[in-house]
């Protein structure tokens, strides 16, 4: 045997081997799969526990991480569904687009507490005699922190989809089902799957009260690894909350390398250009799927036939069916009393709401004004820290490309550690340092928020063109004059977006910054947050809406005012790309 | 004459509302799509060609007026068409060959049979061995035969094409116009008409046995003819720049009346009304005044337009706005696809620049309508200025939004350069120019 043709048999068994190890790996994935399925769905119909007794060894933090990446998983999968569903129809139905799309900024302004007593009950009612009720509960808080981005990302993604691409679907006579899958779906792709990334960050971030809640006077205990932190910081108890936290940082870890790296490399396919770009971003995880024949198989005699049978089944076979007309008026009919049926009952629970609104007294309603200033001045402080440090800090980071590759992976992890888990350690510090809930919540929100900040600023920086900046030197700028002709104005859209975004989660972080109990002691201070979760605590729905409605109020009106109008300079005047 | 696959009576399309006596923004009394002929429909930006050709595939609705596929009305059947459009229009998620194959799972033809029928269309179109692509990795020749692929592979009867050479460098556009003629030839495709949307003259007397010229304000047929050309047709041929000349003149020819008569019978749309706004065409003073430069140095101030685009390299949707806008200013006069300075224009094309500023103001003025009624209005006004809103309403009546926007883009570079009014892009806001200088420094 000559010498190449030994090289050539070796490969071919490396060929083989390695696809049967894929095999391998990818089978004992469906195995731990299934099995997961299975002790899961027992978990749930058993007999409801509301106050799970919380280990506070390290022993127990696997299953717990177990139970609340289960919860995150199945909230996940309910919004994506929730968002694509609204997405379409707020995209297609031209006289409810406005509606359906000023609903969703509404409720997007309303933080996860204030959907806690409602969801609650109804789930727990449902089901009152199973686990399920409770973890339903808990799954759908997390689903109301998820939804809302996402389904603005598929409805704006639907409404930018070019239109010679539209009419090639129509003159073709496309159904809309392979419509869906091979037109909007994979133009989507990207924007969901960044939005499905911030999504489960902003579960991460409200996990510990979706896990944890007393509601009118009764304690609601999960277990997870959010309520597991959270036990560990009511008996102050450090080393468990190192474990929790290293725990967490371990699952969200995993969760970048095994779920959001390849999902990012896959979708890379949908961007729509048309020209190839240098370095598409590349996942091993990926490439050991799309080597294992496994998956080829599955794909082949499983997915292909099923996708064949429903493209058939939906196909217009190049005649225009005769629609009955029953089925017409049924067709026009349906979304009119649907509309009514919703019109009904939202019209119901506004009444309800006011008479609930008229019982509040004077002074119920100038301490939750005076609460919402409070929460007010808080944000915006907070806001302004993060500016402070993270405008010359991007900036300067943004300018050194080599600073920049080390940096920002650091940041990314620094940022990807959900600021809550954080909380309990910060308040600790803090009280032993003499200070007090009032600058440990602006410490969270800060932490919660300048990540946004940071990472907007360095792309807007790394987005100067060198020309601008070459011209400054050439001219011998001042500093004064470098930040505010080059500088301020090349990093303003990327700035305005980042605190958009800041605000937002500043508004959120208000809820558990304000009110916090550790060691049997409850730290809380005045503001709109601690009054949302005071209101849950002691079972005050007057309070809870109130206090939930004022908060939705301000937050869109400073979106409308502040942050619209900037967000549309930054479009227009301050676009570099022009 | 044979049966029309498509015939469209009386359409008319207004944009948005339409408005009680303004007029269409097309209107064709009639327009047969007929079997074995190559139709090029030509005119200038902003005529309305690839609606009319939207509305003759039925993805449009016209206003008012019918499209009937074989005699009976579009919407009543499924026509079989295909399009192939300017920017391809593929799915970059999708291989070449699912690309190809995505219209007919949509027609439920079983697997087997859209393998067979995608393979051997994309062997026809010269894509065997791309199947399994993506069009990101394809040069832009490469992503049309796609498009080509895609179109035919259903067996359209009529074959729609949206400017399909236009996004292609010279030579891909020459190559594929080549083949496309071949396979039209050999009847190698089963398509039995194309309708060709193009604003390129000589692509459409290379390709087309008949031409359809569309012309603006109203947007209508200004002459519907056949070719006689023998294939292949040579472009250096008498016959071919004859038809290449001709159609230039119907086109820069500002009106009806005007349309100059060709050998064989041309027909003629009758005149319609002029409108009270005539379109401004979209130039910059720079272009114009680098045009009238231009001629101004040639023998007599007069240059043959045919060739001056040859000279310049410019496609007629480049040129012909230029040559509108010094038209509509008085600098220019067209006659017989010649363009004639004017004294003004002359004097226009010798001054200085404050001079040219001033000699543009005095044009303006005079000339052009828009900018008239602009001035007046800010002069009118008590603090000299009013919102730049105020007028792109006026426009709305007559035009598109779009085009309703382009047209105060428009007046209001001019109406800068011009000096007589000031625009204030954040507050959208029109000042009367003022004499003394501004004291507040303008913003970087």
């Amino acid at each position: 045997m000559s010498s190449r043709q030994r090289t050539f048999a070796q490969s071919t068994a490396g060929d083989r081997n390695w696809p049967v190890l894929m095999d391998a790996a990818v089978f004992c994935g469906v195995v731990a799969i299934f099995y997961a399925l299975s002790f899961v769905t027992r978990y749930w119909f058993t007999a409801p526990v509301a106050e799970a007794v919380i280990e506070r060894s390290p022993r127990y933090l696997p299953l717990y991480a177990f139970y609340s990446l289960v919860r995150m998983g199945v909230a996940y999968v309910l919004s994506l569904i929730f968002a694509l569903s609204y997405g379409y129809i707020a995209a297609y139905h031209k006289r409810a687009e406005s509606f359906l799309i000023a609903v969703l900024d509404i409720l997007q302004s309303i933080p996860v507490l204030s959907f806690l007593p409602g969801v609650m009950l109804a789930t727990v009612a449902i089901f009152p005699h199973r686990q399920l009720g409770l973890e339903l509960g808990s799954i759908l808080l997390i689903f109301t922190g998820q939804v809302w981005n996402i389904a603005f990302s598929f409805y704006s993604s639907l409404k930018a989809i070019p239109r010679e691409l539209r009419e090639a679907t129509e003159i073709y006579g496309f159904s809309p089902w392979q419509r869906f899958f091979q037109l909007e779906l994979p133009f989507s792709a990207i924007g969901l799957v960044w939005n499905s990334m911030v999504s489960i960050a902003q579960g991460w971030f409200a996990l510990m009260l979706c896990e944890m809640f007393v509601l009118n006077n009764r304690d609601f205990r999960l277990p997870g690894i959010g309520s597991y932190l959270k036990t560990a910081a009511d008996h102050a108890d450090k080393p468990a909350m190192f474990w929790g936290l290293t725990a967490l940082i371990a699952v969200i870890v995993m969760l970048d390398q095994l779920v959001w790296r390849p999902l990012i490399s896959w979708s890379d396919k949908f961007k729509f250009e048309q020209v190839e770009q240098s370095t598409p971003p590349r996942s091993p995880l990926l490439s050991m799927l799309r080597n294992s024949t496994m998956v080829h198989a599955f794909q082949r005699r499983v997915v292909a036939p099923i996708g064949e049978r429903l493209i058939q089944h939906f196909a217009n076979r190049g005649v225009v069916s005769e629609e009955p007309a029953q089925q017409g008026w049924l067709r026009r009919a349906l979304p009119i009393v649907l509309f009514a049926a919703a019109g009904c009952v939202s019209l119901y629970a506004t009444g309800k709401a006011v008479i609930l609104l008229t019982s509040v007294t004077h002074a119920e309603l100038v301490l939750t004004l005076r609460a919402a200033g409070a929460t007010f001045t808080r944000v915006t402080l907070s806001l302004l820290l993060a500016l402070a440090w993270c405008v010359p800090a991007g900036v300067a980071i943004g300018f050194q490309p080599k600073f920049a590759r080390y940096a920002q992976p650091l940041a990314q992890i620094a940022a990807s550690v959900p600021a809550t888990a954080l909380f309990p350690m910060i308040l600790l510090a803090i009280i032993e340092m003499g200070g007090g809930i009032n600058t440990a919540s602006i410490v969270l929100m800060l932490l919660g928020t300048q990540w946004y900040i940071l990472f907007n600023v360095i792309a807007g920086a790394l987005a100067i063109p060198s020309d601008l900046r070459d011209v400054s030197s050439i001219f011998r700028f001042d500093r004064r004059e470098r930040w505010m002709t080059v500088i301020l104005p090349g990093i303003f859209p990327y700035l305005v977006t980042g605190l958009i975004t800041a605000s937002g989660g500043a508004w959120n972080a208000s809820i558990v910054a304000e009110y916090f109990r550790m060691n049997d002691h409850t730290y809380t201070t005045l503001g709109l947050g601690a009054q949302i979760s005071l209101a849950n605590d002691s079972g005050n729905g007057r309070l809870l809406l109130l206090s939930t409605v004022v908060m939705a109020a301000l937050v869109v009106t400073v979106n409308r005012l502040l942050w619209k109008p900037l967000f549309r300079l930054a479009e227009g005047r301050y676009r570099l790309d022009s | 004459m044979p049966e029309a696959i498509i015939q469209a009576e009386k359409i008319e399309k207004f944009y948005g509302e339409p408005v009680a006596g303004a007029p269409p923004t097309i209107s064709v009394d009639s327009l047969a799509i007929e079997p074995g002929k190559i139709v090029a429909l030509l005119g200038p930006s902003g005529c309305g060609k690839s609606t009319l050709l939207r509305i003759m595939t039925g993805l449009t609705q016209p206003t008012s007026g019918r499209v009937l596929w074989h005699g009976k009305p579009m919407q009543e059947c499924a026509p079989n068409v295909g399009i192939v459009f300017q920017s391809f229009a593929l799915f970059p998620w999708l291989t070449v060959y699912e690309n190809v194959e995505a219209p007919l799972k949509a027609h439920g033809v079983s697997s087997f049979e859209r393998r067979k029928r995608s393979l051997k269309i994309l062997d026809t179109v010269g894509l065997d061995g791309f199947e399994q692509a993506y069009p990101k990795e394809l040069s832009g020749g490469m992503k049309q035969r796609v498009g080509f692929a895609r179109a035919l592979v259903v067996e359209p009867e009529v074959l729609f094409m949206d400017e399909p050479f236009s996004a292609l460098d010279v030579l891909t556009a020459e190559n594929l116009r080549g083949e496309l003629l071949e396979l039209w030839g050999k009847k190698a495709i089963p398509t039995r008409a194309i309708f060709l949307v193009t604003h390129n003259i000589e692509e459409a007397v290379l390709l087309a046995d008949r031409i359809i010229v569309l012309g603006k304000n109203p947007g209508g047929i200004r002459t519907d003819f056949d070719l006689v050309l023998p294939r292949p047709r040579d472009r250096k041929s008498p016959e071919f720049t004859n038809y290449v000349d001709y159609i230039y003149k119907v086109l820069t020819s500002p009106s009806q009346k005007a349309t100059p008569q060709l050998p064989s019978e041309a027909l003629l749309h009758p005149a319609t009304p002029a409108r009270t706004y005539e379109i401004l065409a979209h130039a910059r003073p720079g272009g114009i005044a680098g045009l009238l430069e231009l001629i101004d140095e040639s023998p007599n101030g007069r240059e043959d337009m045919y060739r001056l685009a040859d000279d310049l390299s410019f496609e007629l949707d480049d040129l012909l706005p230029i040559v509108d806008a010094a038209r509509q200013l008085g600098f220019l006069k067209v006659e017989e696809g010649d363009a004639q300075i004017t004294p003004e224009g002359h004097d226009f094309a010798a001054a200085e620049i404050l001079r040219r500023k001033e000699l543009f103001r005095q044009a303006a003025l005079t000339n052009v309508t828009l900018l008239r009624q602009i001035t007046r209005t800010l002069e009118a006004k008590r603090d000299h200025s009013a919102p730049e809103e105020l007028f792109t309403d006026l426009l709305d009546e007559h035009f598109t939004p779009e085009e309703s926007s382009r047209q105060m883009e428009t007046a209001i570079i001019w109406g800068r350069y011009a000096e007589l009014f000031e625009y204030d892009a954040d507050r959208q806001r029109l000042y009367l120019h003022t004499a003394e200088p501004v004291t507040e420094a303008p913003a970087q």
